[in-house]
């Protein structure tokens, strides 16, 4: 592979792994308080997709928009919505950043560019299209990025969205997450091609295939993307290989998982290996604990600051329904 | 020297796209055809805007419903004004989920962060001769979705300047034109009109029922309406001009007023915006009605081919008069 530039230096790996980690933390918190009770939601978890994101919205500006789905809160910490709003949106509560009315499969916070998430499979593509179509009218050289799984790329609406991206050369990134099932169905047993990226030649789109559990890989493919959208070179489908180490849902069943493939995943876990990576770069091993300890300690204030929120009044009822506010 | 200009729907559409685009430049179009490369689309609403605007705010589409739709609620969250165009109604069901499950809810689930100030416009009509799957007036699935608002115009000048309200309007708006309205001529707004949304005109005076209606079934209920008046029946004719929100101070006030009411549509009449209708009037005024609320609306089956058939589908004028005095007869017997 020739030297494109866009490999990460030393500083932009450290920010990587600190959102990284800041997913890595956030999803075993969640997962903690299902698990003793204290929170009853129905929770995706990110576990071992962590790297994917943190690397992606590196890649990206803050006012860079980004579209993404009920598994989102990854794509969501890594783009930059403080803790306590999404923690506080995730239970429920009126001070979310959503007062409480979106949840954890509709978050929304323009102000770090997440304009979007759905929980309708494969709905962002064609919306994340409008994105860049308004970025490249209005000229103000923001990128689009759309995140979905493996199991999205069936869906309609990705073809139409990316034969129009390539015919417009739009600003946008499709980051499919090939986390290897779609809920409980295995990639070869919804798709007879070897990989979603080979689809993009169908489009005469430029298409990328990475190590999504490597950060240098999965930033150089994501940068990389970036810069061309930016300078008007058009859409890039990137497919970033990883695994989805949990359950679909939080609490579900994972047993049709062969043995095999969870022994692998486990094996290539992202999160230890990107730890020891940096310490092999001379990275002091109290430096890392430092950027996690920092880490708990907002986690901590987010989770007290959600609880103790208020819920939302039921007036919200009659509120954003129409700009105006309708009748009781 | 000149008699006042008359325009027809097309031309009344197409000022307000031109008045709009000409505004404000976040106002774009997007649609199969619509090009003038195309030929300015189907109908010809568009005709020259790409010319006049640029391929950039002109921008013809693959025929990919739900990438239209999900490119204008997208352009939309961002402040553009977004005027997409579905060539045929019976085709939104294509991008239904960019419809109901996007554009209707991204202002409520974002806590009011984001709003979709996007306008469809779309085309639809028996009479054409289309047959089953480019004919329905499906108006119903989405006023019954909070969020959306929904219009449907009866002549030119009202198709202009609810148009251009609509691209003024932060929500989503679904207007519905009628094919079969096209040519009908009335007298030309001057620029810059607007018909506001959320209110119906009281299209012709009357103090023995009310008809309420809209879109094309307003120049039936008039007709009707002439007719009876003829025979000592005074007919009040609504035109709704918004389906939803449902103005209900007009209607209330008309029919407390006239004390019987007729609902009428070109959609299929189970199940339809009429009933929501005819349910209101009742909740409201029950104790105030002389006879109950009388539906017309088509045949609950599929619009058919044949001349013959397609036209014994459609409601018709008789059946107007007839409910009409349905309302009446009522109240002779008691
Ligand atoms: C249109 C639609 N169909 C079905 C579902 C139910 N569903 C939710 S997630 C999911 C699996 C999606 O898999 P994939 O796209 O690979 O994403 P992942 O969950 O692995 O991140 C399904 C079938 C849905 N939400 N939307």
């Amino acid at each position: 592979m020739t030297d494109t530039g866009a490999a990460p230096d030393r500083e932009t790996l450290l920010e990587i792994y600190r959102r990284t980690m800041l997913i890595h933390r956030t999803d075993e918190r969640f997962r903690n308080l299902l698990t003793q009770g204290k929170l009853a939601i129905v929770y995706y978890p990110v576990r071992g997709q962590e790297v994917v994101s943190a690397a992606m919205m590196t890649a990206l500006n803050q006012d860079d928009y980004l579209v993404t789905t009920y598994r989102g809160l990854h794509d969501q910490l890594a783009k930059g919505i403080p803790l306590n709003l999404l923690w506080a949106e995730f239970t429920g509560r009126a001070t979310g950043t959503c007062k409480g009315k979106g949840g954890p499969m509709h978050i929304t916070h323009p102000e770090t560019g997440v304009m979007v998430t759905t929980g309708v499979v494969g709905s962002g593509l064609p919306i994340a299209n409008g994105l860049a179509l308004s970025s490249q009218n209005k000229g103000d050289g923001r990128v689009t990025v759309v995140c979905f799984g493996d199991g999205a790329s069936n869906i309609g609406a990705f073809h139409e969205a990316m034969n129009m991206a390539q015919l417009w050369k739009l600003p946008v990134i499709f980051l499919c997450q090939n986390n290897k099932y779609g809920e409980h169905t295995a990639f070869a047993a919804h798709t007879d091609s070897e990989s979603i990226v080979s689809r993009a030649a169908g489009y005469g789109m430029r298409g990328v295939q990475c190590d999504g559990n490597d950060p240098v890989s999965m930033y150089t493919a994501a940068k990389e993307a970036v810069d061309r959208a930016r300078a008007g070179e058009g859409p890039t489908l990137i497919e970033a290989m990883t695994f989805r180490m949990l359950g679909h849902l939080f609490g579900a069943d994972f047993s049709y998982v062969p043995k095999e493939l969870t022994e692998a995943g486990i094996a290539g876990d992202p999160v230890p290996a990107f730890r020891e990576r940096l310490i092999e770069m001379q990275v002091s091993e109290a430096d890392l604990d430092a950027i996690v300890a920092k880490i708990e300690a907002d986690i901590d204030a987010a989770v007290a600051y959600a609880f103790d929120s208020p819920f939302p009044e039921t007036d919200e009822l009659r509120i954003d329904v129409l700009a105006e506010e309708i009748a009781a | 020297m000149n008699a006042p200009a008359k325009i027809n729907f097309i031309q009344g559409l197409h000022q307000a796209l031109d008045e709009a685009m000409g505004a404000d430049e976040n106002v774009i179009a997007l649609g199969e055809d619509i090009g003038d490369e195309q030929g300015g689309g189907i109908f010809k609403i568009t005709k020259g805007l790409s010319a006049k605007y640029g391929r950039n705010r002109v921008r013809s589409t693959p025929i990919s419903e739900q990438a239209i739709i999900g490119a204008a609620v997208g352009a939309a969250i961002t402040g553009m004004r977004p005027v997409a165009e579905i060539m045929l109604m019976n085709f939104v069901t294509v991008a239904m989920d960019q419809i109901v499950n996007h554009a209707a809810k991204l202002r409520f689930m974002s806590g009011g962060q984001t709003n979709v100030p996007l306008v469809i416009r779309t085309t639809t009509g028996a009479g054409v001769g289309f047959g089953g799957q480019h004919s329905d007036m499906l108006e119903a699935w989405f006023a019954h979705v909070p969020g959306l608002k929904v219009i449907m115009a009866s002549n030119p000048a009202d198709a202009k300047g609810l148009l251009a309200s609509a691209i003024e309007d932060d929500d989503p708006v679904i207007l519905i034109e009628n094919i079969m309205a096209y040519g009908q001529t009335g007298p030309a707004p001057e620029a810059g009109y607007r018909v506001p949304l959320g209110k119906a005109a009281v299209a012709r005076e009357g103090s023995d029922v009310t008809i309420v209606t809209y879109g094309r079934a307003v120049l039936d209920a008039l007709a009707v309406a002439e007719v009876m008046a003829a025979d000592g029946v005074s007919v009040e004719v609504i035109d709704l001009r918004t389906i939803a929100p449902f103005d209900e101070a007009t209607v209330f006030a008309s029919v407390a007023k006239t004390r019987r009411a007729v609902v009428l549509h070109e959609a299929v009449k189970a199940y339809g915006t009429g009933a929501e209708m005819s349910s209101r009037i009742h909740e409201e005024l029950f104790d105030t009605l002389k006879a109950p609320v009388v539906r017309v609306g088509s045949s609950y089956s599929p619009v058919p081919f044949s001349p013959v058939l397609e036209k014994a589908w459609i409601y018709n004028q008789d059946q107007i008069k007839a409910a009409v005095g349905a309302t009446i007869d009522r109240k002779a017997r008691g």
